[in-house]
């Protein structure tokens, strides 16, 4: 029974058995840790990456989590994520309210980053995206409450920009003004600083990675009120200015009031011009 | 027989007293621990030589050095590192093409200690068996590793790499990864003889890559005179590269060449018959 070509037949069996058996146990390895990684991909809204990290898919495989952005931290705010933290083991993060970032100006930790997971383009410390500040509890925030706090918007870096106090009319009293201080994205840097200093027990501010904070309007939409700006003109119907039903030769100004209208000038009877849309005969 | 393979060495201590017989995993030991102190000066004394981790660092603000099984991955990944991070990979790649890429397993490695004091602990307390996996199951490991930072655009070996944890555990703080520490160290002791680094380990595995055509070797120059003891059997944790060389299977030359040797000089010291020495490959007896 001792057929070389059945032992050859068998040895190869063997070998593919073999073969078969290492690609499907590394193959479940390799599966089991590709998720864990994309799921790890979601980092958790309190942990803000430092300035000019690239978005989180893109960050987790450009980082080596080497951790010179933590040591040239003047300010020893980052941490390395440890593997029991729900993000990807080893990638740097602060958290703001513990510790928020100073917004050096020479940027040392995109500087000490060897891979570009921190952008090394990223040369003015007010253009950073780090996260965005939200004003999340209208409930708690004292300013809303109808106190003068103000420390948010005291604190912040980017001071009248990225936080601005609005007065509205306090509906509670009737006769007070409440100052209600709004973010705006296009400034904040998500540095964090007016979540660390919000007074209330928990902050009625907080800042969070980019993707949980900030919404995006449908590429189709557009603002018309820019787009007249832009185009000079009202591009979708006739921009009639409002007139009132005043009586005969009268004129009402917005803030003066009624006065009588000076003698006419221009012909009765003349055509109002057309908006910008109907003019050079294009329709 | 079962004494001598339990407690291999004992024979050098005899032969050439204590310190003779440990002087190379003493070395070992005494660079492992600089090469940590030198990462731990800054943090712990303010004293900042080496920034970083074995991933990348950057000494006394002029040496610039990077992992090369790491930076791959980020290749892979799609992304593509700054300047340093290349000059580090090319000073790692080449100081390992001449002293032997698994060096850093035996010489730098913060598992190395771990899974030592489990292989020594386990031939104390007479474990044996357990199970057998092919030591080429590192490649394939290594193969996936790449193959998933490729599909996941992520450098996902990371997620779970003890290697890099442990040392970054300990330069950055643990947190819990101790416990995949404390995961390797029992399934060393209880599952699996040299069980993570001998064959796990991918990155072990792509620094024997490296080393493939390395310069510094261990060399047999007084091969005929073995007597079959064993003890550098016994405590080589790579033990297949040993018999080509010893034994000249194949014609082969009295130096290891099996990429996997990491160079932990171990055989040299256990040997009483002076077999083993650190050499230089040259051409001129690869051909004899």
């Amino acid at each position: 029974m001792d057929n070389p070509l059945k032992s050859k037949g068998s040895a190869r069996r063997q070998f593919l058995a073999d073969t078969a058996r290492m690609a499907c146990g590394v193959g479940l390895l390799g599966l089991g840790v590709g998720l864990y990684a994309r799921h790890a991909t979601a980092l958790p809204p309190a942990a803000i990456r430092p300035p000019g990290a690239l978005p989180e898919t893109e960050f987790s495989g450009a980082c080596i989590r080497c951790g010179m952005c933590v040591r040239d931290c003047p300010y020893d705010i980052l941490h390395l994520a440890r593997p029991e933290e729900p993000m990807s083991t080893g990638t740097p993060y602060f958290v703001a309210r513990q510790a928020p970032c100073e917004m050096c100006e020479d940027i040392p930790c995109v500087k000490a980053c060897p891979t570009g997971a921190l952008d090394h383009s990223l040369t003015d410390i007010n253009k950073s995206k780090m996260g965005l500040a939200v004003l999340v509890d209208h409930e708690t925030c004292l300013n809303f409450l109808g106190l003068r706090c103000d420390i948010c918007y005291r604190v912040c870096p980017v001071i009248d920009k990225a936080i601005t106090l609005d007065p509205q009319t306090n509906a509670r009293t009737g006769k007070h003004t409440v100052f209600v201080p709004v973010v705006h994205s296009e400034h904040c840097t998500g540095c964090g600083k007016c979540e660390k200093a919000c007074p209330t027990e928990i902050a009625a501010i907080k800042v969070f990675p980019l993707y949980m904070a900030k919404g995006a309007l449908s590429a189709h939409y557009r603002l018309g009120w820019v787009e007249k700006e832009k185009a000079g003109g009202s591009l979708v119907a006739p921009d009639v200015e409002h007139r009132y039903n005043l009586p005969e030769g009268m004129q009402y100004e917005h803030g003066k009031g009624l006065s009588t209208l000076p003698p006419a000038e221009t012909p009765p009877g003349a055509e109002p011009a057309l908006p910008k849309a109907f003019q050079g005969g294009k329709l | 027989m079962t004494d001598k393979l339990q407690r291999p060495g004992a024979r050098a201590v005899a032969a050439n007293g204590w310190l003779a017989s440990y002087q190379w995993l003493l070395l070992r030991r005494i660079m492992q621990a600089v090469v940590l102190l030198l990462f731990l000066s800054g943090p712990w004394f303010g004293l900042w030589i080496v920034k970083g981790n074995l991933n990348y660092s950057y000494t006394l603000d002029v040496l610039p050095l990077t992992d090369p099984f790491l930076l791959l991955q980020a290749l892979l990944a799609g992304k593509t590192p700054e300047r340093n991070a290349l000059i580090g990979l090319a000073i790692v790649v080449l100081g390992y093409v001449v002293v032997g890429g698994r060096n850093f397993c035996s010489w730098v490695c913060p598992v190395n200690p771990v899974t030592d004091l489990a292989n020594w602990l386990r031939a104390r307390l007479g474990i044996r068996g357990g199970a057998h996996i092919s030591r080429a199951t590192r490649y394939w490991i290594l193969a996936a590793t790449l193959v998933v930072a490729t599909a996941t655009g992520t450098i996902a070996w990371e997620m779970v790499n003890p290697v890099s944890m442990l040392h970054r555990g300990l330069v950055f703080g643990m947190g819990f990864a101790w416990a995949v520490i404390v995961a390797v160290f029992l399934f060393d002791l209880f599952v699996m003889r040299h069980g993570w680094c001998g064959h796990f380990c991918p990155v072990g595995a792509f620094y024997s890559l490296i080393g493939r055509f390395s310069l510094l070797r261990i060399r047999l120059p007084a091969r005929a005179a073995c007597d079959d003891c064993m003890d550098c059997f016994a405590v080589c944790p790579e033990q297949q590269v040993i018999r080509p060389a010893l034994k000249g299977i194949a014609g082969a030359p009295p130096i290891i060449l099996d990429p996997n040797c990491t160079n932990c000089g171990r055989c040299i010291e256990v040997c009483t018959k002076d077999v083993f020495g650190f050499g230089w490959r040259t051409s001129s007896t690869e051909s004899k």
